[in-house]
Formats: structure tokens, C-alpha cells, sequence
């Protein structure tokens, strides 16, 4: 038996995914055209025998989470449920919390997935891996290849070569450790919860010794990364799969759309239906672009490459959109031109207006370089990113909006340039 | 009559347009800034225009001999070999101008306005003295020269150099009709006129006021070009409408060259001048430019406030304004932010220009 876990956070996590997070929980977000973790349930539902996928994070019950979840469920024929941890337990103490959930029915191994990853989930091959390496109830890891600076600011994984155990785990070194970094996929074994269980323990003691400065410091928030995939290395426990194929964290909004690069670029092999195709009577198409059904665009508009075009959007004539994720209900009138920007939803641009953002992408000429989470403001000024309207923003006729960050139900009357509209 | 035109030098404000042709040539609502100038002299009656140039163009000089065949009256140029100043020029032309008794024009050459030169005549021999400057009223006085003149008779009690405190909201316009005589003040040398020469001349009582009607604007750097190019249109309106184009997708003034090609679903204008040639490509915006002959908009393009040099190419989905001005022969590749950008000849530009530069 089965099963996989995707830990989706809540509220207070994801504060980089603003001023969209306001409108929808970031791992609903949609990246090349479907919600975040679909790309995940998708590929659990390839894997044979895999009975069923626990949603665990501590966003409160909402309507669009509730519907997500029915409609995914009908779609891969697979239970779905949503798990809600009381408070922010950490990626370890909310696996732990619900250990029951997990091992009922006689589960042998579960795969554990961040929501915010971008990837292709080698889910078969891990799977294959693990009876191959270590014991039956070995722990798999799935790294891939990070440049020696950018490593430091992710988990690194130092492997022994022959057998692929791990034998140093430290999560976001000073000094550089290893350029294999943690994807944040695991396939792990109900043997895991012995080891959270130890560090529960461990940490019931450690408070109830030292004074509690921090009044949130609780002992069921457990990570996975520090608190136990450090300690189990080099124990013949832990071991790694390497990946060659696509990966990106999705921190933030200008990530999304690197993510979103990714996932379309992708659906040349898994999901060709997805992609759009120019024909006569259609938008010139170049590149990959995805297009809801539902989305009327003009015929003289010109999408992509990197363009997602959610449901019930208006694209209008002689439209140029470029490197964007324009969301649900959103029309871009006449003549106006969207690049490195997401467009909220029910968002109007008006006609001849610019609407430009900055991308933060690694460097093309590194294979092994990823995004970097840029921080919002560098020497006192706001960093040039990718442009953000929130939802149900109106952007006038003949304006330019560049590299600004605009928040949910505003009216724009002039050009902004480098700014946050409040 | 005589006429001399202070042409001047290489005419640097104008960058980068006068790096392909001289300043007097350039083309202001559709016709070269100079010809602006002749054609009213020539109405008021003046038989010779004299150029007076610091550098020589051949260029010019072929222009030039091809206006006096066209206008049937004579054009001499003027060479200063070194910098005389502002009134050098005069000496210079000295006896160019001194083979008649009558009156003669001296014009700055960048002055646009609706040239009153038949009024100038009236008024000079009506007081019968040495000279007349036309003045025209400013908002921002202290940024020019002013002059004090009484209001009844014109007579100029002095010139002020950007005064500290308000004097007078009158400017020299740099239109001026002076007596042959008058000639014998200026020596061949380095000499300004406003400095050396005026100021005498006004406490002689010699040098009297006019005041312009209507409009006025020195056109030598893009930014003025383009309001002066406003303002002139708008004396278009007035006096001659049927010159300005109109219709679905016009707003305001416009005025079109019969071989320029507008696409479909453009809104052009206010304030849009379009040279012989052009192509707007279809679904562009155009308001406050000056686009030159041969150039090309591609479409959907949006520009506010620019000038577009001679056969410049402008790709889809540009946006450029805050006068931002193209050389001769530039391309602007697709979907780029121009701001501000002033962009030397022959230049290819493939990244946006978010912030005023000059791209060489």
C-alpha cells in the first residue's frame, strides 16, 4: 500500500507569495494553467498502487480548496483528503501529528512532496531506487545539482558515491557543503515516525529545561530537514536520487513564472493537449502558451513564449503577452502589451497600456543555476522583479506600469514605475 | 530688401538630428525650418536673403541654390572662418548689405512664429530710427534677456540679462530691422550685439520695440521643437484648417504629408506632425510627435512627445515618449520601453531604455 503526503503550509508561510496569496492559498495558485499542486497529484496518480494523497497544512477549510480537492479526486480516481494541522508543525511534526491517517490500511512506504516545488516527481524511479539501495525500510531522498554558490541556500546533501547514502545533511550553509541539494521530495517508510517520535521526546525535555523564551516554540514542530534528515545521516538509513530533470522552488511571484516555463515546456512530452497552436482564424502562438478553453482571444493578438491564459480571459486585438501568467476573468484590451507580469484576476488593462516586469531568471548559461529569492529591496530601493496586479486592478488606457508590485482592488489613474501601490 | 539669417554653427541643441543635416534644413511641420523663414521674407518683399553660416554645408548650399531658381530671388552665404559672436556677422556681410539705403531683416534662425515682417517695415520708418527688435511675453522672464522699452512709443530704455527680481515679461525675440547706418557701430571682431551693441544704441535712443502677435518659440533643442510645433499648428487651425487632416482616428491637429500611409484602427494626434513616405502600420497611437520622411511605426506601437528621424524603423508593441528622438536611419527592435532616449544615426536599439540616456 501507497500513499503520498503533500505538505501545503498555510497563511503565515508563503508571505513571499504576496500580494497573490491574498486572493487564493499559494499552493492553489495556478502555474502553466492548473493549481500548484496538481502537477504533484498528477504524477501520484501515474504511480501504480498508490492509494490514496493527504493534503497536510494548516490553511482553515475554504470553498476553493474544498472544490479543488472534489474535482481532482473525480479527475484521478484517487481519495484526496485534506489533513489541517491545529498550528504550524513543521514539515516532520505534521506527518507525525497524523501518523495514524498515514499508516492506516497497512501503508509500506509513503512519498512525502513540498507543495512549493516545481518538478518533474521521478516518482517510479525513487520507488525503483529504494529496492535497491539500503534496507526495505530505507528513507529516499531526491537531489539534484545546484551551482556551488547558489547550493548554500538550500538543504545539501554530501553522498557516498557507490551507494548513494547520505552522509552529511546540513540545511542553508555558511561555507559551501555540497553542490547536491534537497528538492524537498521524499519517499520515506513508517519506520520515520520512531525517529520524529525521539526528537518529540527530546525536545519535551529541552524545554521543559531551558526557560521558553519564545513563547511559540512548541515541541510538536518538528522539521524534517534539520531536526531529522541531519541526524539520520551516515546511520545506513538515508539515501539519494539524483535528478537530471526540471526543478524550482516557488517562493515567489517572478518564480511562478520560471515554474510555470518549466511545466509548459514539460508538456511537450506529458501534456501536448495543453499547449496552444497557432491556426488560421487563431492568435499567433510562439513557443510553449497554454489557453483555457474558456478565454476568448483575438485573432490578431500574439501570445507567448511562457504564456498562461486562465478562464474566462479576454485577450483583445494586436495584443502582445510575453512571459506571463495572465489569471482568471482578466481582459487586456486593444493594442496593449503584457510582459514578465501576472495579471490578477478580473483585472482590466486598458487599451495601449504597457504592463512590463523584470525576470529574475538563473542564469542560462549555468545548467545547474536556479532562481534566486530575491530579496524585495536592495540599497534602499524596490529590486526590479517581475510586475504584479492583484485582483480586480484597473491599469488605465495608454500607461506604462513597470516593475511595480500593485495590491487587489485598485484603480490606477497614471504610470507607476518601481513601486508598491498600496 | 535684404534679410540675413544668423544660421550660426553645427547646431548642437539639435542632436542627434543635425548630425545627418545642417539645423536650417530640418524639416519643421513639413518643411525645412529655414524655408519657414524665406518664404515670409520673400512675401514681405525682401530679393535677398543672406546666410551667414560658421560652417559650411554642401549640402546646404545645394538646398539653397535650388530655392533661389524655385523662389526667384538671390541667396548668398556668409562664411565666418572664426567665431564673431552675435553681431561679427553684420560686419561680416557688410557690403552685401550696404549696396542699398533701405532697411534690412536680421533673424535668429530658430525662431518660429507667425513672422510679422510687413509690421516691421511700417514701424521702423514710421519712427525713422536706427533699429527694431521685436519682443515677444514670456511666462518665465528671468530665464532670457528682457527688455524696458515705454509702452506708447517703444522706445527701449534697457536690456536686463536674467533679472533677479520682475522688470518686464518682454523678451528679444530674435527678430531685429535695422538702418544700413547702423552698420558703422559693429567692427569686424568677436562681438556680442545684445552686450556691446544694444545697450548703446538704447541710450542713444536709437532702438525701439515691437511687440509680437501670436505666437512664438525658439525651436534649437527637441523639447521646444516639439511645443513650437504645437503652437504652429494651432495657427494652422486657425488660418488655414483645410491643410490639417481629420476624420475617424484623428484627434485635435494633425497635418499629413498625401504620401504618408495611416493603417487601420490608429488614433493619431493632438499635435502630430507626418512626413512624406511615412508608414503607420495598423492599431498605433501617436500624440505630440514629429515623425520625419520615410520613417516606419510598426503596429500597435504607442508614442507621446517624441521625434522620429528620417527613415527610422519603430517595431510592434514600442512604447516611446518624454521626447525621446531618433536619429537618422535607427531601428527600434519589437516590444521596447523607450524613455527619454536620444539615439544617434545609423543605431540599432534591441534594449529598452527605462530611464533618459543618450545611446550612441
Amino acid at each position: 500500500m501507497l500513499k503520498a503526503v503533500i505538505l501545503i503550509g498555510g497563511p503565515q508561510k508563503g508571505t513571499r507569495f504576496r500580494p497573490l496569496s491574498f486572493d487564493v492559498a499559494k499552493p492553489l495558485f495556478p502555474v502553466a494553467g492548473v493549481p500548484m499542486i496538481q502537477h504533484h497529484i498528477e504524477a501520484c496518480a501515474k504511480v501504480p498502487h498508490l492509494k490514496e494523497i493527504l493534503l497536510i497544512g494548516f490553511y482553515q477549510p475554504n470553498e476553493a480548496l474544498s472544490r479543488f480537492l472534489s474535482s481532482a479526486q473525480q479527475e484521478f480516481k484517487v481519495s484526496i483528503r485534506y489533513l489541517q494541522e491545529y498550528s504550524a508543525l513543521g514539515t516532520a511534526g505534521g506527518i507525525y501529528h497524523f501518523r495514524d491517517q498515514i499508516l492506516m490500511g497497512g501503508t509500506k512506504a509513503f512519498f512525502v512532496m513540498n507543495a512549493d516545488v516545481c518538478c518533474d516527481f521521478p516518482l517510479m524511479e525513487m520507488l525503483q531506487f529504494q529496492k535497491r539501495h539500503g534496507d526495505t525500510n530505507s528513507f529516499v531522498m531526491l537531489g539534484t545539482t545546484a551551482n556551488r554558490q547558489q547550493s548554500l541556500n538550500y538543504g545539501c546533501i554530501v553522498e557516498n558515491q557507490d551507494t548513494h547514502e547520505v552522509l552529511h545533511y546540513v540545511e542553508k550553509p555558511s561555507t559551501f557543503v555540497s553542490d547536491i541539494i534537497n528538492c524537498g521530495v521524499y519517499l520515506l517508510s513508517p519506520e520515520i515516525f520512531q525517529y520524529i517520535g525521539n526528537a518529540f521526546q527530546k525536545n519535551q525535555e529541552d524545554l521543559s529545561i531551558e526557560e521558553n523564551t519564545n513563547g511559540w516554540q512548541r515541541p510538536e514542530s518538528i522539521r524534517l530537514e534539520q531536526d531529522i534528515f541531519t541526524a539520520l545521516a551516515s546511520h545506513g538509513k538515508l539515501f539519494v536520487y539524483k535528478t537530471n530533470g526540471f526543478w524550482s522552488q516557488i517562493k515567489s511571484a517572478g518564480s511562478a513564472i520560471y515554474a510555470s516555463r518549466l511545466y509548459l515546456n514539460s508538456y511537450n512530452k506529458t501534456h501536448p493537449e495543453r499547449l496552444a497552436k497557432t491556426k488560421d482564424g487563431g492568435p499567433t502562438i510562439e513557443g510553449n502558451v497554454y489557453i483555457h478553453p474558456t478565454a476568448n482571444v483575438n485573432p490578431t493578438a500574439t501570445l507567448g513564449p511562457n504564456v498562461s491564459i486562465g478562464t474566462g480571459v479576454t485577450i483583445g486585438a494586436g495584443v502582445r503577452v510575453r512571459e506571463s501568467i495572465i489569471l482568471h476573468g482578466a481582459t487586456v484590451q486593444d493594442h496593449s502589451c503584457v510582459l514578465n507580469s501576472i495579471v490578477g484576476w478580473d483585472s482590466i488593462i486598458g487599451r495601449w497600456a504597457r504592463v512590463e516586469g523584470t525576470p529574475s531568471d538563473p542564469n542560462p548559461n549555468d545548467p545547474y543555476a536556479k532562481i534566486d529569492s530575491e530579496t524585495l529591496f536592495r540599497d534602499g530601493k524596490l529590486t526590479p522583479s517581475i510586475t504584479i496586479l492583484g485582483c480586480n486592478v484597473s491599469i488605465p488606457a495608454e500607461v506604462i506600469i513597470l516593475n511595480s508590485i500593485v495590491l487587489p482592488h485598485k484603480d490606477l489613474n497614471r504610470s507607476f514605475k518601481n513601486q508598491i501601490i498600496l | 530688401m535684404k534679410a540675413l539669417i544668423l544660421v550660426g554653427g553645427y547646431g548642437t541643441r539639435l542632436r542627434p538630428l543635425t548630425l545627418s543635416i545642417p539645423k536650417p534644413l530640418v524639416d519643421f511641420c513639413n518643411k525645412p525650418i529655414l524655408l519657414h523663414q524665406i518664404e515670409a521674407l520673400v512675401k514681405a518683399g525682401v530679393k535677398h536673403v543672406i546666410l551667414a553660416v560658421s560652417y559650411m554645408s554642401e549640402m546646404l548650399e545645394k538646398e539653397m541654390k535650388e530655392q533661389e531658381q524655385r523662389l526667384g530671388i538671390r541667396i548668398s552665404l556668409s562664411h565666418e572662418k572664426e567665431p564673431l559672436g552675435t553681431a561679427g556677422p553684420l560686419a561680416l556681410a557688410r557690403d552685401l548689405l550696404t549696396d542699398s539705403l533701405e532697411p534690412f531683416f536680421v533673424l535668429n534662425s530658430d525662431v518660429i512664429c507667425e513672422f510679422p515682417f510687413e509690421e516691421m517695415l511700417r514701424f521702423h520708418k514710421q519712427h525713422g530710427k536706427e533699429g527694431t527688435i521685436v519682443v515677444t511675453k514670456v511666462e518665465e522672464p528671468s530665464k532670457y534677456g528682457v527688455v524696458v522699452y515705454e509702452a506708447e512709443t517703444g522706445r527701449i530704455h534697457r536690456f536686463v540679462e536674467k533679472p533677479q527680481v520682475f522688470v518686464s515679461n518682454k523678451i528679444n525675440a530674435g527678430l531685429y530691422i535695422f538702418t544700413p547706418k547702423m552698420l558703422e557701430r559693429i567692427q569686424l571682431r568677436p562681438t556680442s550685439i545684445e552686450k556691446e551693441i544694444f545697450p548703446v544704441m538704447a541710450e542713444e535712443g536709437q532702438l525701439y520695440a515691437m511687440e509680437l502677435q501670436g505666437f512664438w518659440m525658439d525651436i534649437g533643442q527637441p523639447k521646444d521643437f516639439l511645443t513650437g510645433m504645437c503652437m504652429y499648428l494651432q495657427s494652422v487651425r486657425h488660418k488655414n484648417p483645410e491643410r490639417l487632416h481629420t476624420g475617424p482616428g484623428f484627434i485635435g491637429n494633425v497635418l499629413v504629408e498625401p504620401s504618408a500611409k495611416i493603417g487601420q484602427n490608429c488614433t493619431i494626434g493632438p499635435n502630430v506632425t507626418i512626413g512624406p513616405e511615412v508608414v503607420i502600420e495598423d492599431g498605433v497611437r501617436i500624440k505630440r510627435c514629429t515623425i520625419l520622411k520615410g520613417s516606419r511605426i510598426h503596429s500597435h506601437s504607442w508614442l507621446e512627445s517624441c521625434i522620429i528621424g528620417w527613415s527610422s524603423a519603430v517595431g510592434q508593441w514600442v512604447r516611446m515618449e518624454n521626447v525621446s528622438v531618433l536619429g537618422e536611419d535607427v531601428i527600434v527592435k519589437d516590444e521596447l520601453y523607450l524613455n527619454g532616449a536620444s539615439v544617434l544615426p545609423h543605431k540599432s536599439i534591441s534594449d529598452s531604455v527605462p530611464e533618459p540616456s543618450i545611446i550612441m
